[in-house]
């Protein structure tokens, strides 16, 4: 029946838990996958999922979770995807512990709970210090079974390159590469369901997996489907610096004591531990008083990545500062932190309970991706059982997991992605089944299928048989340090249209660049001419509208614009404080927007356009954590209002 | 002159045709590991010689040694790759592909039968639905530890790399899939399933052929019980072979 049969590109946890729930609704379903998809990047999440279970007395609610995810996203995320997405969550994770995920547990035998940031509650299930891996397991073991009853075929090693489109617009299939033969083929399905994960690595050294390219995305992007708030990304202020790649330490480092600090004098050469206490420089606790080494995530990255590149303060001049942990006992280190330790020292040879770690902040996640609708009930939810929800533009093409651009606004709380990945890939299941069950439109032709995938062999030839004097991983590692350099930390605009005019230049090289390898076997440099190809295409995405956003909201910070709240302690009927409220405002009004970037195949970059929010059930407010504004804020808003009904 | 490192590739540039080895000489950096030696070949694809060679071909993820993706050989040790730092290796540093596996090219090999082995034993809890059905059952702490220890397992081969019963020539499973049937056999909902799983186990290629050589517990990079596992499952077995012919 390969009219019912749903093509689903990635088997990370999103791909999988839609792939599970399409076959329990009597679907057949074809995984896409360029590694064994027990090998997709949701292995590297470590802290756990979200979800207001609340086992602890504490009184969470899925609605807290709700206004805690949409305040940490800066008020940019549609609100009812959010919200059905909170209120399913402890039923994500319980489901998710019936399937076997080996979750930590409290001495009553009940699922434990950690706190996270942006929260005050403990709603964060974890599973030792590999959750995602843990829950990519659970998914994966669930879809052996329905491979084993044959309703799953894998097509691992494979890399999806194109969507079939009939001549409605409607997907039929799509065109995918085996990366061992190297050859082609078309699969026709009634839908295909894009769950391929972020485009890290146009920002070169990053958290994320070496298949992370955002090349399955960028193959969408051009066929039309649009890509919503691509300069949203997020940054980890805890990387480990690798010659390879940026790993992360977790928060809990920073928690249990860890200290930030550089040498206070510039080109300070002397080892850390000749340095004496008086010419250590702790910036955080010098500037931040309060907080301290506790600072937020985007302030944390921030102060990290000027003190090194602005200040010239980094240890030894390079892009490090010390995180100290060497005042801790080693006894007291190993209880509290022994995992993450190993993991730093597994990676760098050294002992961080004798010698301070040295960290740098590391592009971590896309908030941004292909633009994914849905369709509300009456109450603002999610209509259960939508084929609308979860589809991009183009009917039939769905995109879920870090690859659509739901769920997380502007900034995503840590633990969070781990739900949206499940909760969205479950929504999407329910949603393809929907449309199975209503769609009328006549599979593919076999002529369609066949020039569809010539045309992938041809242009993979013409890509085989490049030849010019330039390396495409030379490219790559440049376009990587352009994009960290002048689109991650902070952003001004002249920056950025320097940027602009260089990722010009690298697709102009790109051009000339050589193959490096004719072999028709398990070539990696031949593909990876089309990898960088859609790196460039989206990279150009990202600066584009970054260029265009002039505010700071979430992780897109442009100090040119900012609107920083006065520092006054009692703002109520304060003048700076009203201006402030003014000023965020009239913010608001401008750019409380969704950036959606559409590619046009007669221009060399994209059109941007903007669309409404759906903020139907929690008004913007300016975010503040704490708490000194709220009063003031509401008594500037009923002045407001007063006035308004008066006019 | 700058610091170099020396590496040795076997590599194979198809399937069907013959291994050779290729020679590499690689500025050194601080910190590299053998990812990094891979990558700067890329960067500037020429051997020792100067002469101008294809990339070299490898299998990659995560580079944080949860994904199991790059396990290959590394001075005589399978490992993976992400995890072996030049500061602590031998030079030249000689990279192999896996051997119990077939190669694709260079160091890239298909690991498929270790998925096939984990279908052949029903390596799954089987639930009744992916709705709500409330909170899953409850377990205790301790057993938790070992679950998770088990579940650690990547599937990336370096215990069958090892295990002298583990050949191209047979269709032994494995001491990593044996290890996932007693993960699901602790399972509150998988032990009751647990009679299907071990016919499954006790199959052709099932517990019967280890040899107890126990080389899979000195190469598991997760440094999962092994052995001790293999023990556990054969006290299931036993168990459970006991109730069934008490209940006739």
């Amino acid at each position: 029946m390969s009219d019912k049969r749903v093509l689903i590109v990635g088997g990370g946890l999103a791909g999988l838990a839609a792939a599970m729930k399409a076959c329990e609704l009597g679907l057949e379903v074809d995984i896409f996958s360029m590694v064994h998809v027990k090998r997709s990047h949701s292995v590297c999440a470590q802290g756990g999922i979200n979800g207001a279970v609340n086992t602890k007395g504490e009184g969470d609610s899925p609605y807290i979770h709700f206004v805690d995810t949409i305040k940490g996203g800066d008020f940019l995320a549609d609100q009812p995807p959010v919200l059905s997405m909170c209120e399913a969550a402890p039923a994500v994770i319980n489901m998710m512990d019936r399937l076997g995920v080996t979750f930590n547990r409290t001495p009553e035998g009940l699922l434990d709970f950690r706190r996270f940031g942006g929260t005050l509650h403990h709603r964060t299930a974890f599973a030792g210090a590999s959750t995602g891996q843990q829950l990519l397991y659970s998914l994966d073991e669930q879809v052996r079974r329905w491979e084993a009853e044959g309703k799953v075929r894998k097509f691992e090693n494979w890399e999806f390159t194109r969507l079939i489109l009939d001549k409605d617009g409607k997907a039929v299939g799509i065109v995918a590469q085996d990366l061992s033969t190297m050859e082609f083929k078309s699969f026709p399905g009634f839908a295909v369901v894009l769950a391929t994960g972020g485009p890290g690595l146009m920002f070169g050294k990053t958290t994320n997996s070496t298949i992370n390219f955002g090349s399955a995305t960028a193959a969408a992007y051009k066929q039309g489907v649009w890509y919503g708030n691509p300069e949203m990304v997020q940054i980890h202020p805890t990387g480990i610096p690798g010659s390879d790649k940026l790993r992360l330490i977790s928060e809990s480092a920073r928690g249990e004591g860890g200290r930030v600090w550089v040498p206070r004098n510039k080109g300070d050469k002397r080892p850390w531990n000749e340095i004496p206490p008086a010419e250590r420089y702790y910036f955080l606790e010098e500037r931040y008083p309060l907080y301290g080494n506790l600072v937020p995530r985007d302030i944390a990255s921030r102060e990290i990545a000027l003190i090194c590149t602005k200040e010239g303060l980094g240890i030894g001049g390079r892009n490090a500062v010390y995180l100290d942990l060497t005042h801790r006992s080693e006894e007291y280190l190993l209880k509290k932190l022994g995992a993450i330790l190993d993991i730093y020292e597994k990676f760098r040879g050294v002992d961080p309970k004798k010698v301070p770690m040295e960290i740098y902040p590391a592009y971590h996640y896309s908030m941004g991706g292909l633009y994914a609708g849905y369709e509300t009930d009456e109450t603002g939810r999610l209509l259960k059982n939508s084929p609308a929800n979860q589809m991009t533009n183009i009917p039939g093409v769905y995109a879920i997991g870090e690859a659509d651009h739901q769920y997380h606004g502007a900034n995503r709380l840590g633990a969070n992605s781990l739900m949206s990945c499940i909760f969205a890939g479950l929504v999407c299941g329910e949603s393809v089944a929907a449309l199975a069950a209503n769609s009328k439109t006549a599979p593919a032709e076999s002529s369609l299928l066949e020039k569809e995938c010539k045309h992938e062999e041809e242009a993979y030839k013409k890509l085989l048989a490049q030849d010019g004097p330039e390396n495409p991983f030379v490219i790559h590692k440049e376009l990587g340090d352009a994009m960290s350099a002048f689109c991650l930390i902070e952003r001004h605009n002249d920056e950025l249209k320097q940027l602009q005019g260089m990722i010009d230049g690298f697709e102009a090289r790109l051009k000339k660049a050589s193959s490096l390898d004719k072999s028709g076997s398990g070539n990696m440099s031949a593909v990876f001419l089309r990898q960088l190809d859609g790196m460039i295409t989206m990279a150009k995405a990202v600066v584009d509208a970054a260029l265009l956003r002039d505010e700071c909201r979430g992780a897109h910070s442009k100090p040119a614009f900012d609107n920083p709240a006065p520092s006054k302690e009692t703002p109520i009927e304060d003048p700076a404080w009203t201006a402030y409220y003014e000023k965020f405002l009239a913010q608001t009004q401008t750019w409380l927007k969704t950036t959606v970037a559409k590619h046009d195949p007669s221009k060399s970059h994209p059109t941007i356009e903007y669309k409404e929010v759906d903020t139907r059930h929690l008004s913007p407010e300016p975010r503040d954590y704490t708490g000194v504004g709220k009063k003031a804020w509401k008594k500037f808003m009923d002045k407001r209002k007063a006035a308004e009904a008066k006019a | 002159m700058s610091k170099t490192v020396e590496v040795r590739i076997k590599r194979q540039d198809s399937p069907k045709s013959p291994a050779y080895w290729a020679e590499f000489a690689v500025a050194y950096e601080e910190g590299m590991n053998v990812i990094s030696l891979l990558q700067a070949i890329r960067r500037d694809p020429k051997d020792k010689s100067g002469k101008t060679v294809a990339p070299v071909t490898w299998e990659s993820s995560c580079l944080e040694e949860v994904c199991g993706a790059c396990t290959m050989v590394i001075n005589g040790q399978v490992r993976q790759a992400c995890t072996a730092l030049v500061d602590k290796l031998e030079q030249p540093v000689k990279l192999e592909p896996m051997s119990k596996f077939p190669v694709e090219r260079d160091l890239r090999v298909n690991r498929q039968r270790i998925f096939d082995n984990l279908k052949k034993i029903n390596a799954w809890v089987e639930v009744d639905g992916y709705h709500d059905l409330g909170p899953g059952p409850r377990q205790n702490p301790d057993d938790q530890t070992t679950t998770y220890k088990l579940s650690e397992c990547m599937s990336c081969g370096c215990c069958m790399e090892v295990c002298p019963q583990f050949t191209d020539i047979n269709d032994f499973i494995g001491a990593a899939v044996l290890g996932q049937a007693r993960l699901f056999n602790m399972h509150p909902t998988g032990a009751m399933q647990m009679p299907a799983r071990l016919d499954k186990v006790t199959g052709p290629g099932g517990i019967q052929d280890c040899g107890l050589a126990q080389q899979c517990v000195k190469a598991c990079p997760k440094h999962i019980p092994l052995v001790e596992t293999i023990g556990a499952l054969q006290r299931d077995i036993t168990l459970t072979q006991v109730l069934g012919a008490l209940k006739k």
